[in-house]
């Protein structure tokens, strides 16, 4: 089981995706621990790899930002040799070969999500081991664990722009209240067939549940 | 007969004062002598043929096939050298396997033409090995649809509707850009590749021949496939009668 080496910085985190109609929302909290000293309350760990396509990182920052570089120079690549925009089903099937070839060494646990011509939105998670799961929408980070039951509860097709937005803002401010490897604001990136718009959410506006 | 190298004709990394790789010329006269090939690019698929000469009565009917299969989606023929032609498909093949292997998809048309070229090509830069003396012909079908492209000995390559080499290429290029590929369907094809091989065939100077016809189109579910005995025989057949009308015009 690859572990975090002395020194490592941890997205320890809370990621998501989820589709919708017309797109995929991308979600994150932004802590980056080395172990109990925060080392950036503002990470963006909403990585684009390609025009409508972006991926969320938990995990070792190191492993994942080298992966997602990875990715992005062979997507670039792809569209230049291919004269067309490579699908999500691709760059979630080249995530995937890095990180298994290389479970061993690497500790990556990756949310893909994005839309393309062929298959309109799609989301794909892959966690530490390397396996590939294809979802309408995904959860992943230590905190992630904090908000199974309300994602299950809550989650329902044919969700609108802002329905999913607000879905994914409420579970993960509720992950960022219980898990310490996660807090401090909130990333959006709504990916849609005409544009990217990216939302911030400072600590003070957080949704709000019942804090005791 | 072209002009002659003379010196500067000795291997594949020398341009001569006129700016021509000779070797590489050299390689097409390879294709030229070998049976001719044509492939059929329409609306729904895409036909390759081919003019099997046979050189002994002992061979087996049906056996030393020059057409071959790349993936499910690709067909593969070429006019030269039969080894250089099974060296090539075979690094096809491999290239084919490895794009599935990467992107977990079947690889686009574009891109298998562009792999074969580039490997072909590599071949024209060393003098330490040889050019491919090949012409191939790669006919496939995928998400964009059918695709036919044309790869020299020299690596060059373009897109055609319809393409021959071989012996026969030039009678076989005048027929084929007699087609209307706005509205030529697979089926109707066959009976134009057959009736074309049968016409550029030169009885005099090479006995025995044996059609070899293959598709990728509707009936055969978007695979390359050897086209059913039937449809063939019913081609020949009327390749045949189209001959025998021709010399009767006399």
């Amino acid at each position: 089981m690859p572990q975090l080496k002395p020194g490592e910085m941890n997205l320890g985190t809370t990621i998501m995706a989820c589709q919708f109609a017309d797109g995929v929302v991308v979600c994150a909290d932004s802590r980056t621990t080395m172990g109990s000293y925060i080392a950036n309350r503002v990470t963006d760990k909403l990585t684009q790899v390609h025009d409508r396509i972006f991926c969320c990182r938990s995990g070792s920052a190191a492993d994942t930002q080298a992966v997602a570089d990875i990715v992005h120079y062979h997507l670039q690549l792809y569209g230049v040799q291919e004269e067309t925009a490579p699908t999500v089903q691709t760059a979630a099937t080249l995530f995937q070969k890095l990180v298994y070839d290389n479970k061993n060494g690497l500790m990556a646990g990756i949310i893909i999500g994005g839309w393309d011509p062929v298959d309109g939105p799609s989301v794909y998670s892959i966690p530490l081991g390397g396996s590939l799961h294809k979802r309408p929408f995904a959860i992943g980070g230590s905190g992630s664990t904090y908000i199974y039951g309300y994602c299950d509860a809550n989650y329902h097709e044919g969700m609108s722009r802002e329905e999913a937005i607000q879905f994914c803002k409420n579970s993960v401010s509720l992950a960022m209240s219980r898990d310490g490897s996660s807090g401090g604001t909130i990333r959006l990136a709504i990916i849609t067939k005409d544009n990217v718009e990216r939302i911030f959410v400072p600590g003070n506006e957080l949704p709000t549940f019942w804090e005791g | 007969m072209g002009s002659i190298g003379t010196g500067y004709d000795l291997s594949a990394s020398t341009y001569s004062p006129d700016g021509r790789i000779f070797q590489v010329e050299y390689a097409l006269k390879a294709v030229e002598n070998s049976g001719t090939c044509i492939g059929i690019k329409t609306i729904d698929g895409v036909v390759l043929a081919h003019e099997k000469l046979v050189q002994s009565k002992l061979l087996v009917p049906q056996s030393n096939n020059r057409i071959q299969t790349i993936d499910m989606h690709i067909g593969f023929v070429a006019a030269g050298l039969l080894a250089d032609s099974r060296h090539l498909a075979k690094r096809a093949r491999e290239e084919a396997e490895n794009y599935r292997s990467t992107y977990r998809k079947p690889i686009p048309s574009t891109m298998i033409a562009k792999r074969i070229s580039g490997y072909v090509s590599a071949f024209t830069l060393y003098s330490s090995v040889r050019p491919f003396g090949l012409s191939t012909i790669v006919a496939s079908v995928d998400v964009h649809g059918p695709a036919l492209y044309m790869i020299e000995p020299s690596g060059l390559y373009y897109g055609y509707n319809a393409t021959a080499v071989g012996k026969g290429s030039q009678l076989a290029k005048t027929e084929l850009e007699k087609l209307d590929f706005k509205t030529l369907t697979a089926a109707e094809a066959v009976k134009h590749a057959a009736r074309i091989i049968h016409m550029v065939h030169d009885e005099s100077k090479d006995k025995d021949f044996e059609l070899e016809l293959t598709w990728i189109s509707p009936q055969s579910n978007g695979k390359h496939a050897v086209v059913p005995k039937d449809i063939k025989d019913e081609a020949e057949r009327l390749a045949k009668a189209a001959l025998d009308d021709e010399m009767d015009e006399d």
